[in-house]
């Protein structure tokens, strides 16, 4: 799947027809809601019930499949996200490793909790139950990247680095 | 004279995580220029010393340097250009004694990781150099029931967790008569604190591809689906390229090295759902619907994906196909107990000196597993628990360090071998709280079907919460106990089945610290915060006030040079103080 994160912001009408050309080259394909959804995402940031019922509707399926299905997995939001995704690891070797202090520390800085976002839409903050990196845990992830052996002190350099 | 022959830099998410990309980018921006190859490799193993930098020569020896930050590259791009050796950042050196000797090597049998750390994985190339791709040639020679009893013989049972016989369920779902029928590899990693498979998605993905093929053909299989996590975008971008790779080859597509027997492989990427790893769950959410269990029979073998026959395995099962096939299921039955053969990759991680992924015979014990391959536990403090299994699993104490692993035995201790997580904990970590931890990963992820999984579990989490809250009744213990045993009896699948397990394995061999937290109001631990009190030694302390000048809510008084005195009913016990403490002068009690 093309990265499209990068693009220049489209208008709705815009990215409406991308996931309408997107829906119509993979409907006939047999179970390719998720997919169709993930591209949706990527797409629009979140799925907004708007966004679901053009899905329900261009895939001839009910609402209430599309959003079963959407509120089934914790990969799609149905919120707008900030620029940035923080998703801190709470993994077990995170865990034990002082994870939960690095959550309180992005907690109080950020003033945010688990699954909200800033106020100038800069961050938004989620927690993840293994990022796979438990070799150097405690990890965050920021967008794609992960970062490894964290501290609290090590967050303020890390955070500036997302404007 | 020895030549180079190229520099590696270990890049699976690890590597990455540590900073191995500004490494890459300088040794390349260095050393291309002086004609030595520089190239990405997968998982070499040693998380603990990552960023990882292996220079090869032509002789076939190698050195591996470990910790080469933004810093130390530069001053190590000069050495390599100069065919000089830093010494001091000498991390191993495979096939050289004085390493070997430290174990964590030694007591090591790679076959699933034969190539991880080693090949590049973007290049199909290398990994045909190292008998890549021979197994597909042998098995057209020999055919297919060939395959199914050599699989058999090979002894391997699945590595997902539960350990069934994978040559039985191959002949099942082999014997089961329709035109169309699925091949799954399960690479929907979800246990927290395992990563084995992720290492050999990115560090190999080509021996997935091969050892799914093997099977396709087995059983009578044209197309297969990779389930993976969402959450592992190398992995997604390398088994991406792979697939292109052997197509382009003739090894994947149709009319397969002229066999005349054609397999395909799509990827589904999840979404975030840890119910999904359970098999009939993941053919739901492959369906595209929600990723619910249902009851079995009828077993996959016969209705399973779009209810066509299926044949599922997981990511380190089917990496260690092309192996047996290739060097023959005796060699691989060769290794390991009576009732559980060959090898076993485990995430090693948690406080430990060491971490990892490993891969060890089976048969070893924990100890030779936690203190001779991973060094200990960091700072030598004291070995309290190991946790195997992840939510499924159990916390096993000292006393069981010698119980060897295989399915069997770690089954008799109330833990499973699972899909291969091991978190190791010292006196630091409080097993109720870590008991909690577990169960609130699973009320999370419970699907919510099945009635006593989904609320019995969230009432053991509440009780759990008032015990580290310091509100837990004794009669609080029975009534876990009796609720663990009702969610294990009342669920539908192996989630809900296994969930208590934690709880119940703390509960058999750390219950004094339970009881601690119930009589005494402690912690033992020093983790539960509504248990704990912070107070500050007169003897040792400075009066430096840092303590005073770091409390975020001013509970800590004192002048300069005297000692200070924490407010006990200010004091919100985050912990501040016993941190930047450089006299160890504040006490947790």
């Amino acid at each position: 799947m093309a990265c499209i994160c990068n693009e220049k912001e489209l208008t709705d009408e815009q990215k409406y027809k991308q996931l309408k050309e997107f829906i119509d080259e993979n409907k006939i394909k047999e179970g390719y809601l998720i997919p169709i959804l993930h591209r949706a995402q990527a797409i629009f940031g979140y799925l907004p019930p708007e966004v679901q019922n053009f899905v329900a509707k261009e895939m001839n399926v009910s609402i209430s499949m599309v959003t079963g299905v959407v509120t089934f997995y914790s990969y799609f939001k149905t919120f707008p996200t900030g620029r940035h995704t923080i998703t801190v690891c709470l993994g077990t070797a995170c865990y034990v490793r002082g994870a939960k202090k690095i959550l309180e520390a992005l907690e109080e800085k950020l003033g945010i909790h688990i699954g909200e976002t800033t106020e100038d839409r800069r961050f938004s903050m989620g927690v993840q139950r293994c990022l796979g990196a438990c070799g150097l845990a405690p990890v965050i992830m920021i967008d794609k990247d992960i970062h490894g052996r964290m501290s609290v002190k090590k967050l303020e350099k890390i955070l500036e680095l997302y404007k | 004279m020895n030549n180079i022959k190229r520099v590696k830099v270990g890049m699976a998410s690890c590597g990455l995580a540590a900073g191995a990309q500004v490494v890459f980018d300088h040794l390349k921006e260095e050393l291309t220029p002086k004609n030595i190859l520089v190239e990405r490799t997968g998982c070499i193993g040693m998380c603990f010393r990552e960023p990882l930098v292996e220079v090869e020569y032509d002789d076939g020896s190698s050195i591996i340097y470990g910790d080469i930050d933004g810093k130390k590259v530069k001053v190590l791009s000069e050495k390599i250009k100069n065919d000089q050796i830093q010494e001091e950042w000498i991390a191993y050196k495979p096939n050289d004694e004085e390493y070997e000797s430290d174990h964590y090597h030694a007591k090591q049998e790679r076959i699933v990781l034969r190539n991880c750390g080693i090949i590049n994985p973007e290049s199909i190339e290398e990994y045909i150099e190292r008998d890549g791709y021979k197994a597909l040639n042998k098995i057209f020679e020999k055919g297919k029931d060939w395959v199914i009893e050599d699989v058999l013989n090979s002894g391997l049972r699945g590595r997902g967790g539960a350990g069934f016989p994978t040559g039985l369920k191959w002949k099942f779902a082999k014997a089961s008569d329709n035109d169309k029928k699925y091949i799954i590899c399960n690479a929907d990693e979800g246990d927290p604190g395992a990563f084995m498979d992720r290492s050999v998605l990115e560090g190999d993905p080509h021996s997935i591809l091969e050892g799914m093929t093997i099977a396709g053909y087995a059983i009578g299989s044209t197309q297969g689906y990779i389930y993976v996590r969402a959450e592992y975008p190398l992995a997604i971008i390398r088994l991406e390229k792979a697939i292109a790779q052997a197509k382009e080859k003739g090894f994947l597509g149709d009319n397969i090295l002229d066999s005349g027997f054609s397999f395909d492989i799509s990827l589904k990427k999840g979404a975030g759902a840890f119910v999904c790893g359970e098999e009939t769950a993941l053919m739901h959410s492959i369906e595209g619907q929600r990723g619910m269990p249902t009851l079995k029979p009828p077993f996959p073998a016969n209705s399973g994906l779009w209810r066509k026959p299926t044949n599922i395995n997981n990511v380190e099962t089917f990496a260690n196909i092309p192996w047996i096939i290739v060097n023959g299921g005796d060699k691989y039955s060769a290794i390991g107990t009576e009732k559980s053969k060959g090898t076993k990759v485990f995430a090693l991680t948690g406080k430990i000196k060491k971490s990892g992924t490993v891969e060890v015979p089976m048969g070893i014990t924990l100890r030779e597993v936690i203190f001779d391959i991973g060094g200990g536990i960091i700072n030598d403090k004291k070995f309290k628990a190991v946790q195997i299994g992840g939510p499924s699993g159990g916390c096993l104490p000292e006393s069981l360090l010698d119980t060897p692993v295989d399915y069997d035995s770690l089954n008799n201790t109330g833990a499973i071998m699972g899909s291969g997580g091991m978190v190791v904990m010292d006196e630091n970590s409080c097993m109720v709280d870590v008991a909690k931890f577990f169960l609130s990963f699973v009320v999370e992820e419970s699907c919510g079907k099945c009635t006593f999984c989904r609320i019995g579990n969230k009432r053991m989490f509440e009780i759990l919460d008032r015990i580290t809250k310091g509100k837990g009744e004794m009669k609080d213990l029975d009534e876990l106990e009796k609720l663990a045993y009702q969610v294990k009896n009342g669920s539908l699948c192996g989630l809900g089945q296994t969930a208590p397990n934690p709880v119940l394995t703390s509960l058999k061999y750390f219950r004094d610290e339970y009881i601690a937290h119930i009589k005494e109001k402690k912690c033992p631990a020093g983790v539960c915060k509504d248990l704990i009190s912070f107070r500050i030694d007169d003897d040792k302390c400075t009066g430096c006030t840092l303590c005073a000048r770091n409390c975020p809510v001013d509970a800590i008084a004192g002048e300069v040079k005297k000692p200070h005195i924490i407010d006990q009913d200010a004091c919100i016990k985050c912990g501040k103080c016993y941190e930047v403490c450089r006299f160890d002068a504040v006490v947790k009690e």
